[in-house]
């Protein structure tokens, strides 16, 4: 029997429909990244990346906002990566089947869903007023560092379950205790894992602007952030500003562009290591 | 003996260490809810539940009589949101159909990082997109006056969501056991009437699991909607509001909650409505959550 034509020009237009699909995404990111690139291209000079804004920001460069944005990832690091760390190890090295653990499994799942925007509030309650570091470079990098949380121990707990239990096994075997047999036969190679997975985190967080807005990111400051105390310019924050509130938005629009560009490359970058970091860490393991 | 001992406790110790940093990831939730509901309560000694859900008109400011309705807000989020999945499962499906059952492996290999960077471009970036490249096409094509519409962000929304739909449905689609695909293809189906009449539906729990994450992100967004939408405050018709600017409750709290004074009605009324979206992304999760676990412990 012959396969019949009515079934090969359904099979021939529904692929078409599908490779459509396809390349209506990939446009879309091309268009994107083409814009950005083109226009934003202009606008990248030494002094751009170097000097402050001056004149009411419609002149000079985005030195402040690299420094505040730069500032703000390494406190979110400082809190998520040792504490997503951490959790992860329990949950993959220590933790039963309990109720528990599924209760801890089920809130790192549903805290990763919680608008941004909600984690800002959150920020200004607990280390802006209660806690009283008043909206300062350490309030949002804290709350960046919760809202990093889930996916710093999602990434950890990955890299861990790659570890053979084999390796468990054999210090387990020569006596050791359960710590001395994480210690010595598991982090030493999950740890590279894990970090590269963080990164991805961080890359994320340092493009976030709902969350820093009212714990910390300034409108425009005269002077860099001398403590973990002060408010601080950063990258996401100066692009909301230079697309929308500005005075003069048409005319401050390269800057704008080169903010954007400049943001974008930051994050595509941290992204891009990570991802190259761990495709050769996935070589080397096999 | 009694060093033995003293090895037993350092073991406790640290296990006793590692066990409070997993608990953290359940304090940290239960302390945003809290920490909602407690600033969110006092708005309500002034402003009636029914009032604050059901009110058309929001006019904090008002000097003769403030307003505090939400509704406009609510179904504004949820205008924006179901345009954006009106298209970004379609063609969330259609990406994941394809990498799964017709592209070379090669070509999977480049494509799903590529895919994997339109995740990685901050919100507030694809927002920029929407003012200079969205909106004017938008106002340029439909001959409207302004192109920051609900339709601007749920385009916009879309790009964003369309990552996760994607790596899901195709994650999905790949679990459906190859013998689904042979037996029927075995009985003369061809593969596009597989793909349609088995796959799809035996991996359909994912990718409504994988919709419903979308969901949930699109909700929750807000520098994209705040800086693409417009952010009219007037109750938008349906379904012509898609045509018109909207404000979600997302971008009513970035824009006034750094202008409200502390501790007013106004300040706790804004935490009400980050509760209220807390409270909805939530369900929204658990919801893909359960149907995301169903599944998989089907596949077990």
């Amino acid at each position: 029997m012959r396969p019949s034509t009515a079934k090969k020009i359904w099979q021939a237009l529904g692929f078409m429909a599908l490779r459509v699909c396809m390349a209506l995404v990939l446009a879309v990111l091309i268009l994107f990244l083409y814009d950005i690139g083109s226009k934003g291209g202009g606008s990248i000079s030494w002094e751009f990346l170097s000097k402050a804004p001056r004149r009411g920001m419609t002149e000079g460069g985005i030195f402040p906002a690299i420094v505040g944005t730069f500032f703000v990832t390494m406190i979110t690091a400082v809190l998520s990566i040792p504490l997503g760390m951490c959790a992860a190890i329990y949950l993959n090295e220590y933790a039963r089947q309990t109720r528990l653990t599924r209760l801890i499994r089920l809130s790192i799942r549903n805290l990763s869903g919680v608008p941004s925007i909600v984690y800002g509030l959150f920020g200004v309650i607990l280390f802006v007023n209660i806690l009283q570091f008043g909206t300062s470079i350490l309030s949002a990098g804290l709350t960046l560092g919760l809202m990093t949380l889930p996916w710093t121990i999602t990434a950890s707990e990955e890299a861990l379950k790659t570890i053979p239990n084999s390796y468990r096994e054999g210090a387990l075997a020569l006596g050791a205790t359960k710590w001395q047999s994480i210690r010595t036969n598991v982090l030493p190679y999950a740890v590279p894992g894990m970090l590269t997975g963080t990164v991805l985190g961080l890359a994320r967080a340092a493009g976030e602007t709902a969350p820093i807005m009212f714990t910390g990111a300034a409108f425009f400051l005269p002077y860099l952030p001398k403590s973990p105390g002060d408010q601080f310019m950063a990258l996401p924050y100066h692009l909301y500003i230079m697309a929308t509130q500005h005075h003069a938005i048409l005319q401050v629009r390269p800057l704008a562009y080169g903010t954007a560009l400049v943001l974008i490359a930051l994050v595509l970058g941290m992204n891009m290591t990570a991802v190259i970091i761990r495709y050769r860490l996935r070589r080397k393991q096999r | 003996m009694r060093k033995k001992k003293l090895a037993n406790l350092k073991e406790a110790a640290i296990r006793a260490f590692f066990f409070t940093c997993g608990v953290l990831a359940v304090l940290v939730l239960l302390g945003i809810f809290t920490t909602l509901i407690t600033t969110a309560f006092p708005a309500f000694k002034e402003i009636d539940i029914g009032r604050f859900l059901s009110g058309k008109i929001w006019d904090p400011t008002s000097p003769e009589k403030a307003e505090y309705g939400i509704l406009s807000m609510i179904v504004s989020t949820l205008l924006v949101t179901g345009g954006a999945l009106a298209i970004a499962v379609p063609v969330g499906i259609g990406v994941a159909a394809y990498l799964s059952d017709v592209a070379h492996w090669r070509v999977r290999e480049i494509v799903k990082p590529i895919v994997e960077i339109l995740a990685g471009i901050p919100s507030v970036v694809i927002g920029f997109l929407g003012i200079v490249l969205f909106a004017p096409a938008i106002s340029k094509v439909l001959h409207i006056g302004h192109g920051l519409t609900a339709l601007n962000g749920s385009l916009l929304l879309a790009v964003m969501a369309l990552p996760t739909i994607i790596s899901i449905s195709e994650d999905s689609l790949n679990a459906v056991p190859v013998t689904y695909a042979e037996a029927s293809l075995a009985l003369g189906a061809s593969r596009w009437q597989t793909l349609v009449r088995v796959k799809i539906p035996a991996a359909l729990s994912g990718i409504i699991a994988a919709s419903m994450l979308g969901m949930g992100r699109a909700i929750g967004e807000t520098m994209t909607v705040l800086m693409a939408t417009g952010n009219a405050r007037t109750f938008p018709d349906l379904p012509g509001g898609i045509l018109e600017s909207v404000r979600t409750m997302t971008a009513n709290i970035a824009i006034e909650l750094g202008e409200v004074p502390f501790y007013t009605t106004h300040y706790y009324a804004l935490f009400a409505i980050g509760l209220v979206l807390f409270i909805l992304t939530f369900v929204v999760n658990l919801v893909a959550d359960v149907v995301l676990n169903k599944y998989q412990e089907r596949e077990q």
